[in-house]
């Protein structure tokens, strides 16, 4: 059989493999040649161009861009923004697909629906929720200026400290938890669906507390869908443009991300500059990548 | 008793202190029109140093450009800005009527009707003029692709789009005629983008169109940052005079302390330093030496103001731009 088959597919080498998983090697090359011009052509060329724009002017000329003080206050506008972001949904996360997926309850869901709301809206719907309910003529806005209002003391307290909401950090944190609040849960609940309680209902009646059960039991198990979901949260959060575009007031060196940095400094004319932040939003692109094949071979050798 | 008088004599000392020896920037927000990016960072460093000279004070003036009328709509939401320096006087105008955070004269306090220069709309096309566009009715012609902002987020639109109505107008004679007009030059554009500055990409780095309507300082920037492009102006017969204003934002300034710099950065725009960095950003200056200076660089054109044609911006903006003005007629139904 071995040889007959062989013989028929000479050109196509992979002989001890049964005939029927295998195309003929026509459609095999053109399929790889397909996929891989399509990355090349839509992937690779666009990532490229970046770091040759970039680059144009010589490694001089990208540094002295890099070394402006309003992009690199919006690298560390985007750093902070991630990390108040990643944590909080993971956090969130965590708790939503533990609750969906190991229990039932009424509004479950309605629960999972509001969890894929964000996927569902525009970010520039997303963004303009907070203008609305913390603009000055939203809410918040109405509430600072109310002469009879709840809570007076509170009142005093937000307008002597000068709280501010939208056109300053928080508004720029609070639109981007919303746009990548479903990414840990979304990765999260069905891999726990999966799993099921067996191993938790063993570990509690072998007497192990709530937490126990989560940390040496359930935490252990969902460990690298979470790390995945954690990578494409944080992924999203340094990359989001339009949600954090309603809601920044777009002030130099105070409220620009490094994506609307780099907006502005093509607007502006500056091409090495805009492709030189650039270049810094896909290398940070590329460290997520990296880590997230880190964490795949990582764990297929666990699994291996 | 006691205490307390000592302790605000200690406030007094440490106050002057503060004022003799190290006093901390003092930080401005700037919340401005699209095309003035360069114009700004030019005078803001001039008129640092003229506020270091005269009071020892550093100033940072931090900057926000985008459409005239989306800036003005952030500053009613509560965009923290000490000075506004938009597109024309009805988004200011906004600003002092949904916010009241200015009063509604505004425009009285500065020289001018508050604008520290002017500016026209001109048509920026591509080398060698291949569609051999003249005037306004060259635009409306089938096949010539037309790139404008959108009149609802931009203020250079409005002036755009008034100054088109208007040239139609005096022309063909009614209001009717120069809507149909305008519809005619609306069909013609592919895409509205929210601010000039996004317009002049689309036109410039992205190729498309075949005519720019637009600012006439962006244009002449445009044709000297690309040299290599060969984009030419081209003046029409008849403009509209273009005041883009300038004011304190007074409740936002009060709040912060910084009345009398926000003031005083204002008032410094019409000084002979600063008009000069105007006329070389390609803005008209309004002091006689500043524009007598650079007054061979603009064309000749035939200007009128939006008072005689239409009757100040507030009547403008509600008959042309406010939810069912002639924009969204024309345009909706399109």
């Amino acid at each position: 059989m071995a040889s007959a088959v062989s013989s028929l597919n000479r050109s196509a080498g992979h002989a001890q493999r049964p005939l029927a998983t295998r195309d003929s090697a026509w459609v095999r090359y053109t399929l790889t040649a397909v996929a891989l011009g399509f990355l090349a052509l839509f992937l690779a060329l666009p990532l490229v161009a970046v770091f040759a724009e970039a680059l144009r002017r010589g490694v001089g000329a990208y540094f002295a861009a890099l070394n402006d003080p309003d992009g690199m206050h919006a690298l560390r506008l985007t750093l902070l923004t991630a990390a108040i972001a990643v944590p909080a949904n993971l956090v969130f996360g965590v708790a939503a697909a533990w609750a969906i997926a190991k229990f039932t309850f009424p509004g479950k869901s309605l629960l999972i629906t509001l969890i894929d709301l964000p996927f569902a809206v525009s970010p520039v719907i997303s963004g303009l929720i907070y203008v609305l309910l913390f603009g000055a003529q939203g809410w918040y806005g109405h509430y600072l200026a109310a002469e009879n209002p709840w809570f007076p003391a509170f009142q005093a307290w937000l307008i002597e400290q000068d709280i501010k909401i939208i056109f300053a950090v928080p508004g720029i944190v609070l639109a981007t938890i919303f746009v990548t609040f479903p990414f840990v849960a979304r990765e999260l609940i069905p891999l726990m669906q999966q799993q099921g309680n067996d191993e938790e209902y063993a570990a509690i009646t072998l007497g192990a507390s709530g937490w126990k059960t989560f940390w040496k039991v359930t935490l252990p198990n969902i460990k690298w869908g979470l790390f995945y979901g954690v990578i494409l949260c944080n992924a999203r959060a340094m990359g989001e443009f339009g949600a954090v575009s309603v809601v920044s007031g777009h002030i130099r060196g105070e409220t620009n991300t490094l994506p609307l940095h780099v907006e502005i400094l093509y607007n502006e004319y500056q091409f090495v500059g805009a492709f030189a932040a650039a270049s810094i939003l896909a290398l940070l692109a590329l460290v997520t990548l990296v880590l997230k094949s880190v964490v795949e071979w990582a764990h297929a050798r666990r699994r291996a | 008793m006691k205490t307390s008088r000592i302790l605000s004599l200690i406030a007094a000392v440490a106050a002057l202190a503060g004022a003799a020896f190290a006093q901390k920037p003092v930080e401005l927000l700037n919340v401005s029109y699209d095309p003035t990016r360069e114009l700004y960072v030019d005078y803001n460093a001039a008129f640092a140093a003229h506020w270091k000279a005269k009071t020892g004070q550093d100033v940072v003036v931090k900057q926000s450009h985008g459409g005239s009328g989306k800036q003005a709509r952030s500053v009613i939401d509560g965009l923290r800005a000490d000075v506004v320096t938009l597109a024309l006087a009805g988004d200011i105008d906004a600003i002092a009527n949904n916010a009241r955070v200015l009063p509604s004269d505004w425009q009285k306090r500065l020289p001018n009707n508050s604008s520290p220069y002017t500016s026209t709309i001109v048509f920026l096309v591509r080398q060698g003029n291949p569609k051999g566009i003249k005037d306004w009715d060259d635009l409306v012609k089938p096949g010539v692709s037309v790139i404008t902002p959108n009149p609802k987020t931009s203020g250079g639109a409005r002036w755009n789009y008034l100054a088109a109505w208007e040239y139609a107008k005096r022309k063909q004679g009614s209001d009717e005629a120069a809507k149909e007009f305008v519809r005619k030059l609306l069909a013609n554009v592919p895409v509205l983008d929210t601010g000039a500055r996004g317009s002049t990409t689309t036109f410039v780095q992205r190729d498309i169109g075949d005519v720019f309507i637009s600012w006439e300082n962006e244009a002449y920037l445009a044709k000297k940052e690309f040299p290599g492009k060969g984009f030419e102006i081209v003046t029409p017969s008849l403009s509209i005079l273009a005041e883009p204003p300038v004011a304190v934002v007074d409740r936002v300034a009060k709040r912060k302390g910084t009345v009398e710099v926000a003031t005083a950065y204002l008032e410094y725009l019409y000084s002979e330093e600063a008009q000069d960095i105007i006329g070389k950003h390609f803005y008209r200056p309004t002091s006689k030496k500043a524009a007598a200076k650079y007054a061979s660089q603009f064309g000749p054109v035939k200007l009128f103001t939006i008072d005689e044609a239409f009757g100040g911006w507030t009547k403008a903006q509600k008959d042309h731009f406010d939810d069912g003005g002639t924009f969204d007629q024309i345009y909706l139904k399109k």
